[in-house]
């Protein structure tokens, strides 16, 4: 006696049930927008601008005398998903210890912001770059020549953060 | 024997111990900066203001109680440094009350006014004693809003360390440690208050064999070691316990790894051996472990040495073996060698080639002991080779007639384990003269391996598990720090955090897995390839062996080493007793 009650079919209406009405209904949903604003985007030739609270690619910042970071190391430690390798060496500036090697495996990353949230010198933000395309693994592993990015272009991140962090 | 109450609990210490040492003896800890349990004391960081007191008595001379039936207690109104107050008897110690609280903090505060807080940079960030007690004694903020002072930086004062003049925080341990343990007193304090420093005197420079020890009891980064300086966080690196191979005394010692390649070697604590110490060319003699290893044995066909596999090359010794009459071949074992090594050698020579001629080589440099650590023995485990039967018998050849021997052709092959002739050069010409040389080495760039007909690529000591016999006959164990292919699964190593998680793709876990093995486990294979149907599985097993057989280490096992810091020969009955090792700054996390 498996009888089951409240189908589908029983809560159709005398005018759902005839079917072809609710088809035409349908269809005049999608005339209608025809004729209303549109919000779809011609990428990549118009191109979406994040704000400064969006969390695209890690970067490293290039300040007017040189790289931000010291090679803490902070930010490897803290990531949770092992992205980040750092190796420091000496150097004559005042900081005397600069990153002689920084990858960032982005095959890795989960961008948290965890590091940028780590950082003692501001050297490592989110930057709004979400454009990630890469054909082998190797590709996913970004060294220092494209991690440095200069400090004018990241001002609306660390404005975000002097803010909000 | 005066009894002591620290915060309520009931100690008994002996007649003119200070309060931290009666309190480290019973593993209390009183936050401290400049005392050390192996230096004068010198009181001057007063990070461990406790509150000293003694029980108020009646005009009778008894002792007043309060309504709970308790001895009423009277503070004095001035706190006292327990580095520097002998205990007395019924003297009652508060370290956690709110005044020893407020006075750690105060400290803590005015210690970090002129710390330039760069623990970014500091090598020292990690395993710091000062930001560790910033997170346990201090209040976390500072109302310190001037410019913080300037120092001198990265002072040279010698061959191996340099000095930060602004994140000192004049505890004066370097000061004391040169002049007392070093005998090289050249350290002092100059200028006063806030802009004291510590300067060299002039014309001097820090460069006794132990200098870098001043590293290890800085308790900041002031001091760094110039061949470390930022190579890895401590965070980065794994550290295993293991037993320094530069001499004969054996000093105990950490090995710092990261990617499988020691990065530095720091001393561990053993009453009985190095107390705190170690010496700097202990420290630096580790470069052999990482660069120019074999990584394969070698066979040599033609000219050259070709890489081949295990099998094969036990093989090919065996057959190469065949023709040699036993009384023509000859064993040159190793006091680099482990114990487990050397007696497996032995016995491999006794029993399975039927020869007795075994011997080993001494290296001894009378320039470099020295009346503290250093021996002129520069090999760590002469007398365990000694003592499992690795040496010349009045029956066997001896190393010292080798030349002849080999002229006159009565040595055809030659079995060399992790051992060279550098101090017996005039052999390294006569080695074209003999049939077979087969040996255990650790470099491709050594001077045997190129001669050599067989090489079998053996393991360090920092790849090993084993034990060594030290001058003064003390046996201690130690255990792999570095990965090799045959001991990935070794039970306990401590392996850094990148090390263990990296995947196959990850360019920080690319480093190779060397293809090295124990010798004792090479000597296994070959000897079972000729029937001996031995079966070690790992060198405790050797161990257990040695230990039923040999007299003079009857009844050690490898967890009883542990435990006692070692046991010297004959002793294990009555083993040195445990004691506290004092830890200046422990590493987090663990």
């Amino acid at each position: 006696m498996n009888r089951i009650e409240n189908t589908e079919h029983q809560r159709l209406t005398f005018w759902e049930k005839l079917y072809l009405p609710e088809i035409a209904k349908g269809l005049g949903i999608t005339l209608r927008q025809m004729f209303k604003p549109k919000f779809t985007r011609q990428y990549p030739e118009e191109r979406w601008e994040p704000t400064g609270s969006y969390r695209g690619r890690p970067v490293l910042v290039l300040d007017e005398d040189g790289e931000r970071c010291v090679a803490c190391g902070l930010c490897s430690r803290v990531c949770p998903a092992l992205a980040i390798e750092v190796q420091a060496a000496e150097t004559e500036r005042e900081k005397e210890r600069y990153p002689e090697k920084f990858e960032i495996n982005m095959l890795r990353c989960i961008f948290c912001g965890f590091c940028e949230e780590v950082c003692p010198e501001e050297a490592i933000v989110m930057s709004k770059d979400y454009e990630l395309v890469f054909t082998n693994r190797e590709d996913g592993i970004l060294g220092k020549d494209k991690l440095l990015v200069p400090i004018h272009k990241l001002q609306d991140r660390l404005e975000f953060l002097r803010e909000y962090k | 024997m005066p009894h002591i109450y620290i915060d309520g609990r009931l100690f008994e210490a002996k007649p003119g111990q200070t309060i931290i040492q009666v309190a480290y003896e019973n593993n209390l800890n009183i936050p401290h900066f400049c005392w050390h349990p192996e230096l004068s004391v010198a009181g001057n960081c007063r990070m461990c203001l406790v509150e000293v007191g003694f029980p108020k008595r009646n005009p009778d001379g008894s002792i007043q109680v309060d309504a709970d039936n308790r001895p009423v207690i009277n503070y004095f109104p001035k706190l006292q440094i327990a580095c520097a107050t002998e205990v007395s008897d019924g003297m009652h110690v508060r370290t956690k009350s709110e005044r020893a609280i407020k006075a750690q903090e105060a400290v803590m505060e005015f210690l970090l006014i002129n710390h330039p807080l760069d623990c970014p940079i500091c090598d020292e960030a990690g395993q710091c004693k000062l930001q560790e007690y910033a997170f346990k004694h201090s209040r976390g903020f500072s109302r310190f809003d001037e410019e913080k002072n300037h120092k001198p930086k990265r002072v040279i004062w010698g061959p191996n360390v340099i000095f930060d003049g602004e994140r000192c925080i004049s505890c004066s341990r370097c000061i004391r440690f040169a002049k007392e343990i070093a005998k090289q007193d050249v350290l002092t304090f100059v200028q006063r208050g806030d802009r004291v420093t510590i300067e060299l005197h002039p014309g001097t420079s820090f460069d006794n064999p132990y200098s870098m020890n001043v590293i290890d009891i800085c308790p900041v980064g002031a001091l760094t070691s110039r061949d470390f300086r930022f190579k890895s966080r401590v965070w980065d690196m794994s550290f295993n316990d293991s037993i320094c191979e530069g001499c004969a005394r054996g000093c105990n010692i950490k090995i710092g790894v990261r990617q499988n390649q020691i990065l530095r070697i720091e001393p561990r604590g053993n009453p009985y051996v190095n107390r705190y110490w170690m010496c700097d060319y202990g420290r630096l003699h580790y470069q052999y472990v990482n660069e120019n290893r074999l990584t394969s044995p070698m066979i040599r066909i033609g000219d050259k040495l070709e890489k081949t596999n295990w099998t094969e090359a036990v093989n090919s010794v065996v057959e190469r073996l065949k023709p040699i009459q036993p009384n023509e071949i000859m064993f040159v074992a190793s006091a680099k060698a482990t114990v487990e090594s050397n007696y497996l050698l032995v016995k491999f020579a006794k029993e399975i080639i039927h020869t007795k001629n075994i011997d080993l080589l001494e290296h001894f440099d009378e320039t470099f002991g020295d009346d503290f650590l250093r021996c002129s023995d520069k090999t760590p485990n002469l007398r365990g080779a000694r003592i499992v039967g690795a040496s010349s018998t009045s029956h066997s050849y001896r190393i010292s007639q080798l030349p002849d021997l080999i002229r006159e052709g009565m040595v055809k092959a030659l079995y060399v384990m992790e051992d060279d002739f550098d101090d017996f050069p005039e052999l390294y010409e006569l080695l074209d003269e003999i049939d077979l040389l087969i040996v255990h080495q650790y470099n491709l760039n050594n001077k045997l391996t190129q001669k050599a007909d067989i090489v079998f690529p053996a393991a360090t000591y920092a790849e090993s598990e084993g034990t060594y016999v030290n001058v003064d006959g003390r046996v201690q164990h130690f255990k792999p720090a570095l990965v090799t292919r045959n001991n990935l699964r070794f039970m306990g190593m401590k392996m850094s955090r990148l090390d263990k998680f990296g995947a196959f793709n990850d360019r920080w876990s690319q480093f190779e897995y060397r293809d090295v093995r124990q010798s004792w486990e090479i000597i296994q294979m070959i000897a079972n390839k000729l029937g001996a149907g031995w079966n070690y599985r790992k060198s405790e097993d050797v161990f257990n062996e040695i230990a039923q057989h040999l007299n003079e280490f009857k009844g050690m096992t490898y967890q009883l080493l542990d435990t006692h810091f070692g046991v010297v020969v004959g002793k294990s009955k009555n083993p040195d007793p445990v004691v506290p090792v004092y830890e200046s700054h422990y590493m987090k996390p663990d």
